[in-house]
């Protein structure tokens, strides 16, 4: 079992949710983060002349899959947040020791 | 004199409309801050309520609006609104209840202390600003409002015309706040450059909305009177907010985008600069005048901003400087023709009444400076102006008051 976290756009939400749809993923967690990259930060304006805001946000899919579809996940998260530009974020991915699915408390590989 | 219905029901509701501009200041400040002081931001302005409301029918209105003492202040008379009742006053508002206008009046003090806490949001211990506050309102606005307004205030006895607090409320609010700004120091990460940034810019607007519609109470109250030169001053007071955010919002995008924030600020500018004029120019000098108050007080900002002065929320910039110019517009737009008990202006011909607003500008803001300064001071070597660095990185909102503005279990 590997555990995927991806930093993607927040635009990008609806087609990387759509091609884990496709390679036969349906549990993902979401949640907004700040953060950046080499892109460094944002300028936004206030009532005169501008500032910087340090941290953009971004949001974080995380989801946990077989071993052998890792290879298969990471190329659909990536071709469906990909825009070619600085900030379309990174994906991480971490061995998992072990899953449990709450309400049957099966174990391992059958728990994903 | 009698009293007059419809005159008493305007200025009844106009003074209700003027409160509703405290939470509305409350709003808009509190939407411009850090997250972690909003509710202490709010707080200043709501407190104020609470203050002001009790110390205005205490003394306030005594020492503002009380039989005049050689033009200076008024006397005790009043106090504790002994002979202030339902008859008229013989000198005030003549057609309405003397209550009436005293309750106008106090809603004036309670929005000019409120105005000027925009300068030191984020760092001021609280109560240093309750003390600091009741004094200022003594020390400073009672005596200012009875020079202007006062029968037999010395700066009414010259002529100098101020409809409805361009000297009294924006100028004595904004030239204060920056002696205060400057006492009281810049907050932790300005010098820095940290981002300060607004947690909630609707919440402004919301803010700017409630100023905007209340200060229909506050222009077109001031007439005192519910016949035409209440309705002149009601258009002349939205023709100038509108020329204000209209301009706004162009040199905003001129510099890069039509921002919200700046469009509210433009607003806020060109309310600031017609009221001491509303009632003394025709509703089309809104233009001009709100065209010029959105372009100066833009370029203070800038000004203010390049300085590394942290007068955070720009009350000096927007008030005083909309207010300065409003007062000085009046003494060139004004005209007899629109309020036979105003005076002409520079374009009627008379140049005189130009150098009378030049010298009520000149002498409120020297007073406001000196005064607003070593009230700070003493409170700052009695008690201290500023919460400790940590209170201050914690955030106001937690360390002054034992609250947070957004809920929920996490964060």
């Amino acid at each position: 079992m590997k555990k995927i976290e991806a930093i993607i756009r927040e635009e990008k939400l609806d087609a990387v949710r759509a091609a884990l749809q496709n390679s036969g993923y349906y549990g993902i967690t979401v949640s907004e983060v700040s953060g950046h990259g080499r892109e460094g930060g944002l300028i936004l304006q206030w009532r005169v002349g501008e500032y910087k805001v340090d941290f953009l946000p971004k949001l974080k899919v995380e989801l946990v899959v077989l071993d052998e579809d890792v290879a298969r996940t990471l190329n659909a998260i990536t071709s469906a947040a990909r825009t070619g530009e600085m900030g379309d974020g990174k994906i991480f991915v971490l061995p998992v020791e072990n899953a449990v699915r709450v309400r049957t408390g099966e174990e391992g590989d059958n728990a994903i | 004199m009698s009293i007059n219905a419809a005159d008493t029901a305007w200025l009844l509701v106009s003074s209700a409309l003027v409160m509703l501009m405290t939470p509305g200041v409350a709003l808009f400040y509190g939407g411009m801050v850090r997250r972690k002081n909003v509710l202490s931001t709010i707080m200043m302005s709501f407190a104020v309520l609470g203050l002001v409301g009790l110390l205005w029918v205490l003394y306030g209105y005594s020492l503002s609006f009380g039989p005049d003492k050689g033009g200076i202040i008024g006397g005790l008379d009043f106090i504790g609104l002994r002979t202030v009742g339902q008859e008229p006053s013989s000198v005030y508002a003549t057609t309405v209840p003397h209550l009436a206008f005293m309750a106008f009046q106090g809603m004036f003090a309670i929005i000019t202390v409120a105005l000027v806490t925009g300068a030191v949001v984020e760092r001021m211990k609280f109560s240093a600003f309750i003390v600091f506050s009741t004094l200022w309102l003594t020390i400073v606005y009672c005596p200012v409002a009875h020079w202007v307004w006062g029968s037999g205030g010395w700066l009414a006895k010259l002529g100098t015309l101020d409809f409805a607090g361009g000297i009294v409320v924006h100028i004595l609010a904004g030239v204060s706040a920056l002696a205060l700004a400057s006492l009281v120091g810049p907050r932790k990460g300005f010098r820095e450059k940290e981002p300060m940034e607004p947690n909630n810019i609707p919440m402004v607007l919301l803010g700017a909305g409630l100023l905007w519609f209340g200060w229909f109470g506050f222009n077109a109250g001031s007439a005192l009177t519910s016949g035409g030169l209440a309705s002149s001053a009601f258009v002349a007071t939205n023709t100038s907010a509108a020329a204000g955010a209209f301009t706004w919002m162009i040199l905003s995008w001129i510099y890069r985008r039509p921002t919200v924030l700046g469009t509210a600020t433009g607003a806020i500018a060109g309310l600031a600069a017609i009221t001491p004029a509303a009632g003394f120019v025709s509703p089309l000098m809104g233009i001009p005048i709100g065209i010029v108050a959105a372009v100066i007080c833009y370029y203070c900002m800038l000004l203010r901003t390049r300085r590394g002065i942290d007068e955070s929320l720009d009350v000096w910039a927007v008030h005083g400087m909309g207010g300065t110019w409003g007062v000085l517009a009046t003494g060139i737009f004004a005209s007899v023709a629109v309020n036979a008990a105003g005076a002409n202006g520079l374009i009627f011909g008379n140049a005189m009444q130009l150098a009378k607003q030049l010298l009520g500008v000149a002498v409120v803001w020297v007073f406001a400076f000196a005064v607003t300064w070593v009230l700070g001071k003493i409170v700052d070597v009695t008690m201290g102006l500023r919460v400790n660095a940590t209170e201050e990185t914690v955030g106001l909102d937690i360390s002054q008051h034992g609250e947070r503005a957004y809920g929920g279990m996490l964060r």
